[in-house]
């Protein structure tokens, strides 16, 4: 008994000791004191440097936190608790925050370089008005492949992938409204169609590319593109350009017929302390060198007009991540559909996987 | 003697963990399973069950379930009958142990290396002449990991039953005249049938609701009701639906275990 005891003393203490040691960590990990600023953000999704040159501008502490996918980021700030000033989650997230009520309006006044964004992407159905969200960077849905593996064969269509040349070369993202649009773009339909009859008819054509798919995976695809696992991924621009930097080979292109285009918004959110200090970040990052800095840190497609010109030629003048304006007539924006049509896209997309070869 | 006082007390503890832990959550499972998508109250979820979808997604878990529960079996019986004749069984029990400490992720993660194109597997297939095959993204390399996996919640029951075997029986077997095969199966087996049962229990009701390996080996060319019910719950946000689900591997589970666990008397 007496050691039993003994035991269980030891167990609390040890206990005690590592919560004084996890609330010692989190605090001066999120502390929000006088004058800081807590952003949270995208891993590797800034240039460090523009940090410390706003700290040294402004004399505000930046304090920087990171997540990998918007609903981690929802969750964290639903629970409260850590006082994020700025985040950046994509369109459609926004869209949820928002009617959440878990966003606080922007003062435009306070930032006066919005309008160095281009007019494309402002007054978006996600956000109308910009009443809360700033683009921070944009991009598109699109192919992935490797012409070195495909005997130089180019791939310019969503219709390209169902060629018989393909058998087992294809990864897809595991993710319901990407392939789902894949399907529908090839059909010429709108990627936020709800028609049923369109929908089902979009998920017959993908069952018949079911031959060519090796694989329905998550950012795995990443690393195996990049190791020449298989030939061809679906995959966003911005991983894109991230692989295509691993493994030279690669070619990335936006399938003629349409695809999707997304944002990464700047928001500030009902946990901001420091909501002055976070209009002034905003701010900064709106700024064209800074923005144009920034770009070709991160190396995703940048919505800042001005910005372009303080980029390479090189660059700007790469239609796989700044399409033509033809081609970005093509593109749409998902819309927030509704649980209902989610729902209805799930489950064929469900259907779709169980699909056998 | 404790008094009848301090045994409540310290059934209190126990009692109170299995409200929290046990029952409430079936209960919340059960009471969300008669929502739907919108949040009213209705069946829709147990008549979408019974659609040809989730029934063929049901029998296509219980399918790989069973393949993997055999091969497990097949391969831990005889592993565990060698450990109990070795002379330093515990340290080579260990050994087959020590695998389940590394994080799930990281072994399956290290598969998809392995069975890659250019993976470990890969070269050795062309070595010997058979030249490179697709094996990531297969129903092979799928039931292969999860059997990989399962082994050592296999072995370690069956272990423990060989090893309380009292070989004194064996050996009255054989002075009987039983031969090899007959001692086996009249006497070995059934003495160790409890264990046998323990460890597929071990290993079939976690395989029927496996789901990150689905994705991260089979490719998601494999769907079991796990990943179902990860996708109701993490992308459509239909709690309803994912709730039905599991109330339904509930019921199978508490079937699997009335059936298997009977004559639990004995020995």
């Amino acid at each position: 008994m007496k050691k039993l005891v003994q035991l269980f003393m030891a167990i609390v203490i040890v206990s005690v000791v590592l919560l004084a040691i996890i609330s010692g960590l989190n605090s001066s990990e999120g502390y929000s004191g006088d004058n800081t600023l807590t952003i949270y953000n995208w891993g590797d999704y800034i240039d460090e440097e523009l940090l410390s040159q706003f700290e040294e501008q402004t004399g505000i502490k930046v304090i920087y936190a990171t997540f990998d996918s918007n609903e981690a980021m929802l969750t964290k700030i639903k629970q409260g608790g850590t006082t994020y000033d700025v985040a950046v989650p994509s369109e459609y997230t926004i869209d949820q925050m928002r009617k959440e009520h878990l966003l606080i309006p922007l003062d435009h006044s306070k930032l006066p370089n919005m309008k160095y964004i281009d007019e494309r992407f402002m007054d978006l159905p996600f956000d109308p008005e910009n009443k809360y969200s700033i683009p921070y960077f944009w991009g598109t849905v699109g192919i992935v492949y490797n012409p070195s593996m495909l005997d130089g064969k180019r791939i310019t269509s969503w219709a390209d992938l169902w060629d018989e040349d393909l058998r087992n070369q294809i990864l897809l993202i595991d993710g319901a409204r990407e392939v789902m649009g894949m399907g529908l773009n090839s059909l010429h339909y709108s990627l936020n169609d709800t028609n049923d009859a369109h929908l089902r008819e979009a998920k017959e054509k993908l069952d018949t590319l079911t031959p060519n798919i090796k694989a329905i995976v998550g950012d795995e695809s990443k690393l195996l593109l990049a190791n020449e696992e298989a030939a061809v991924g679906l995959a966003w621009s911005g991983d894109a350009s991230e692989i295509m930097y691993e493994n030279e080979k690669l070619d990335y292109v936006v399938p003629k017929e349409g695809s999707n285009l997304w944002f990464d918004n700047m928001v500030i959110p009902k946990t901001a302390k420091n909501v002055e200090a976070a209009h002034q970040f905003i701010n900064f990052m709106l700024d064209p060198k800074v923005a144009a800095q920034n770009t070709e840190y991160v190396s995703y497609s940048t919505p800042n007009k001005e910005a372009l010109k303080y980029l390479p030629e090189e660059i700007v003048k790469d239609e796989r991540f700044y399409p033509s304006p033809a081609l970005t007539e093509k593109l749409e924006v998902y819309e927030n559909l509704g649980k209902q049509n989610l729902a209805r896209y799930n489950e064929l997309f469900l259907e779709f996987k169980m699909h056998r070869k | 003697m404790q008094n009848k006082f301090t045994r409540n007390v310290f059934f209190i503890p126990y009692a109170l963990w299995i409200a929290l832990f046990v029952i409430a959550p079936l209960l919340l499972i059960l009471y969300y399973s008669f929502f739907d998508i919108e949040g009213n109250f209705s069946l829709i979820n147990y008549r979408k069950f019974f659609t040809p979808v989730y029934l063929k997604m049901t029998l296509s878990s219980f399918w790989y379930a069973f393949l993997i529960t055999l091969i497990s079996l097949l391969v831990a019986y005889p592993t565990a009958y060698l450990l109990t004749k070795t002379k330093h069984k515990q340290l080579w029990l260990l050994l087959i142990i020590v695998p389940s400490w590394i994080n799930l992720l990281l072994k399956a993660y290290a598969f998809i290396g392995i069975f890659g194109t250019y993976g470990v597997a890969n070269s050795f297939l062309e070595v010997i002449g058979i030249g490179t095959q697709q094996i990531l993204f297969t129903d092979f390399s799928f039931i292969f990991v999860s059997v990989y996996i399962f082994i050592p919640f296999m072995i370690l029951p069956i272990f423990n039953a060989l090893d309380e075997l009292n070989p004194a029986l064996v050996y009255a077997a054989k002075d009987l005249g039983a031969s090899g095969w007959v001692t086996f199966h009249r006497v070995i087996f059934p003495l160790t049938i409890d264990g046998v049962k323990s460890g597929c229990q071990v290993v079939f009701i976690p395989a029927l609701s496996l789901f990150m390996l689905t994705r991260l080996i089979a490719g998601n060319r494999v769907i079991t009701l796990g990943t179902a019910i990860e996708q109701h719950f993490l992308v459509t946000q239909d709690w309803g639906m994912g709730s039905t689900i599991a109330v339904f591997l509930v019921i199978i589970m508490f079937l699997i275990m009335l059936v298997t666990g009977k004559r639990k008397r004995g020995v």
